[in-house]
């Protein structure tokens, strides 16, 4: 029996579509939206103004926030303007457009860094000058994770569980470019000093092991880690358990269970920053589904619009009926193809068949079947039950809170309850209550 | 352009499994089959008539309940099938079908839908109804019949047929007359589909296999009253004899497989499925050695139902990460 951890369900992979297919690079587009807000923490300022010219890889934005992600240009070219433009997250977000000139001329600081003398300040402040953040989805800083994490932790873990269905781009980056992976994890353990490291796969991924291996001589201290396929097998709290048996505390961080975690494109940041000096410019993104003429894995640039991702692939074989940004358990549906790709964009997809059917009589019938998936042990349906018109105390006393909002309740109900909608309702309502304490 | 006139907007997760409420009450009805078959060969077609007078009437009911209060028709749900299905298999195959009808109103009108329908109600509308019909006609609903007799389709069964069942024997700690094998193979007396408890077990495995019961329950309540029956067997029976047809006769396994895994009168909690099959088992024991009954099941089950949001209640899983000190009090 493979590693994993407690509850989960098991959902059609559809990974089939796109994991033979080899990464594919997209044209740069004749223009990129950047928005100043692509991490979690504070949205950065511009840096530059309407009319500049800007290298490739230069900073455009930054902010002096501590939790914030520098922005680069990803292709050089001329500033157009600086505008709110739509957004995944649904509203519109002050954007920098960059035209084209179809030089790639890169900027000054596109340098190798030299390794044999950096310190660990010196590598946390190259990480936040990069602007690398969490590629996994939520896009958490990553210099923040390395600066709150060394000394604290000894057990450090890539991962690349990638369980959301469909979504094959760092299977494809492991596969193709095992290097980056591997020697970034080495990096990575090393800044950490030295401490067990694991890149975490699932079974359905094997054939990554060998490739991955070349770079993992016996004794580096990098161990590859197969795990079971299930999801959330890539929830943070769900893959330390399932790699180290430990639990990270309610409201606590994976550093207080002695653990880093980080994604494996993000690894592969890391690496490409410090062997070719570039910050993140590039994405790879997979673009399926059911209303995708022809899936692919795409490498592209920050701030291509979906609608270029769209047509390379052949466009849509129907009108689909929903387009996400990210995985189907997890991602977040758009309303327009003018959203940029950004830098937790893992993957495109769209669906035209009953995939995303909702149902008009939705029902509780007590079966537990929430009970038994649910993979932090809540009981989603007492949450729902009370989400809307229950006292806060009561929310409280269900572990509102504790949600990590994977979705594998509303997954698998049979009486179609929107639970994990209704709890994030519940969620903010306990949030909101704190506040105004 | 792309056409984007089909787009919706809504929030994750985007995919649900296709197994809906529907498919659940299929595989439950798929299950019953095997011992639906057993019935009829037992008690011939009298005993196929009354399941269908019984589902009829329960599908009926619940169709012009719903119809009449304006809310969404939910027969196609086939829930009414199910209880329509459990409430004619505890019920001897002498019972009038008028009796079948009455029962069936009471079942799906008062229990299930005057508490709000499918997922609302606290007792089992199976087991309910066949209270009431106990509670309204108690010497018809304990006139047993024996296997094989030649019954009448419709009418009236005469008394000269009646059999004495095996609980009757084990009540009054006697060895039944019936063998293992007869019992465990339904060639008994008893109620219409609770005779064959191989042909309930192999139900039960498929439901394991189909996922659509945990085997925690059963395993609990059958596990109980084994032990029990081993250890403290009645009158003359051996252990062994006494544990063997506790086990195989009554509506031991039709209760501790369909009836006691009903969704909504059970507990969702595990630990909490735990503490219910125990107390249905423990309850079951109970009923058969001191009460005037010699069958204890469906009101050991009825009990349990009415105890199902206590039993929740102090059976709340440990979240996962809970701090250590939580982690005492909830082992408290």
């Amino acid at each position: 029996m493979a590693r994993t951890f407690k509850g989960g369900i098991h959902p059609d992979g559809m990974k089939e579509l796109t994991s033979s297919k080899p990464i594919e690079k997209l044209a740069p587009p004749e223009y990129v939206v950047l928005p100043i807000s692509m991490h979690i923490g504070a949205p950065c300022e511009p840096l530059v103004s309407k009319g500049d010219y800007v290298y490739m890889g230069q900073k455009i934005a930054d902010s002096p926030a501590p939790v914030s992600a520098p922005i680069h240009a990803s292709i050089s070219g001329t500033v157009r303007d600086i505008v709110p433009m739509p957004h995944s997250n649904g509203s519109k977000v002050m954007s920098i457009i960059i035209d084209n000139d179809f030089k790639d001329a890169p900027h000054e600081s596109i340098q190798p860094k030299d390794l044999s003398t950096i310190t660990t300040e010196e590598f946390i402040s190259a990480v936040r000058e990069a602007g690398i953040v969490g590629h996994g989805g939520a896009a958490f800083p990553t210099h923040i994770k390395i600066s709150s994490g060394i000394g604290k932790v000894d057990r450090l873990i890539i991962n690349a569980a990638e369980c959301e269905p469909y979504i094959t781009s760092d299977h494809r980056i492991m596969l193709e470019r095992p290097e980056e992976v591997a020697e970034g994890a080495k990096l990575l353990r090393k800044m950490f000093g030295d401490i067990e490291t694991a890149i975490c796969i699932e079974n359905n991924k094997q054939n990554v092991v060998e490739g991955l291996k070349k770079y993992l001589p016996d004794g580096c201290g990098v161990d590859v880690t197969v795990l079971a396929t299930k999801y959330p097998q890539g929830a943070e709290k769900q893959l330390i358990f399932a790699v180290t048996g430990r639990e990270v505390q309610s409201g606590k961080l994976p550093a207080d269970a002695g653990c880093a975690v980080f994604n494996a494109d993000t690894t592969a940041a890391i690496y490409r920053l410090f062997n070719k000096g570039v910050p993140v410019l590039r994405r790879i993104v997979t673009v399926s589904g059911s209303a995708i003429c022809e899936p692919k894995n795409l490498e592209v640039r920050i701030g291509t619009p979906v609608e270029k991702l769209i047509d390379a692939c052949g466009g849509f074989k129907e009108a689909p009926n929903k387009l996400l940004m990210g995985g189907p358990m997890m991602g977040t549906a758009l309303s327009s193809l003018d959203v940029p790709v950004i830098k937790g964009t893992n993957a495109i997809l769209a669906f035209c068949g009953k995939e995303c059917v909702l149902n008009p009589n939705p029902v509780c019938i007590r079966c537990g079947k929430c009970v038994e998936v649910c993979p932090m042990s809540l009981v989603p349906t007492y949450i729902y039950r009370s989400y809307e018109t229950d006292p806060v105390q009561v929310l409280e006393k269900v572990n509102a809170l504790d949600c990590i909002e994977c979705g594998a309740c509303t997954f698998v109900c049979p009486g179609k309850l929107p639970l994990v909608q209704g709890i994030r309702v519940a969620k903010q309502r306990v949030l909101d209550a704190r506040r105004k304490k | 352009m792309h056409d984007l006139s089909k787009l919706k907007v809504s929030s994750s997760p985007h995919i649900r499994t296709a197994e809906g409420i529907t498919h659940i009450m299929l595989d439950v009805i798929i299950a019953l089959m095997p011992a639906l078959i057993v019935s009829v060969y037992v008690f011939g077609i009298r005993a196929l008539f009354l399941t269908a007078v019984s589902v009829a009437s329960c599908v009926v009911f619940e169709y012009l309940y719903c119809k009449l209060l304006k809310k969404p028709n939910p027969v196609n749900d086939l829930s009414a099938c199910v209880t329509g299905m459990l409430l004619a298999f505890c019920l001897p195959v002498s019972s009038q079908w008028w009796m079948v009808v009455v029962g069936a109103l009471f079942a799906i009108v008062i229990v299930k839908q005057l508490y709000g329908g499918i997922g609302k109600n606290f007792m089992n509308p199976a087991l309910a109804g066949r209270a009431f019909l106990l509670a309204s006609w108690p010497a018809a609903m304990t006139l047993w019949t024996a296997p094989r007799a030649a019954l009448p389709l419709i009418k009236a069964v005469p008394d000269a047929v009646s059999a004495a069942t095996p609980l009757a024997s084990l009540g009054k700690g006697i060895v039944p007359d019936a063998s293992i094998a007869d019992v465990a193979l339904g060639m008994v007396g008893g109620s219409m589909g609770e005779v064959s408890a191989l042909a309930l077990l192999a139900g039960g495995i498929y439901l394991v296999y189909r996922k659509v019961i945990s085997v925690r329950i059963p395993l609990c309540y059958i596990g109980t009253v084994a032990v029990i029956t081993f250890l403290f067997p009645k009158g003359d029976l051996g252990n062994m004899e006494s544990m063997l047809y506790s086990l195989l006769s009554g509506g031991l396994m039709l209760g501790a497989i369909f009836m006691a895994t009903d969704y909504t009168t059970s507990p969702i909690t595990k630990r909490g499925q735990i503490i219910y099959g125990v107390g249905c088992g423990l309850l079951t024991v109970f009923i058969r050695y001191f009460s005037a009954y010699p069958e204890g099941t469906s009101y050991a089950i009825l009990i349990m139902n009415a105890l199902v949001f206590l039993i929740e209640k102090i059976s709340m899983p440990k979240k996962f990460g809970a701090p250590p000190k939580q982690k005492k009090e909830a082992a408290k």
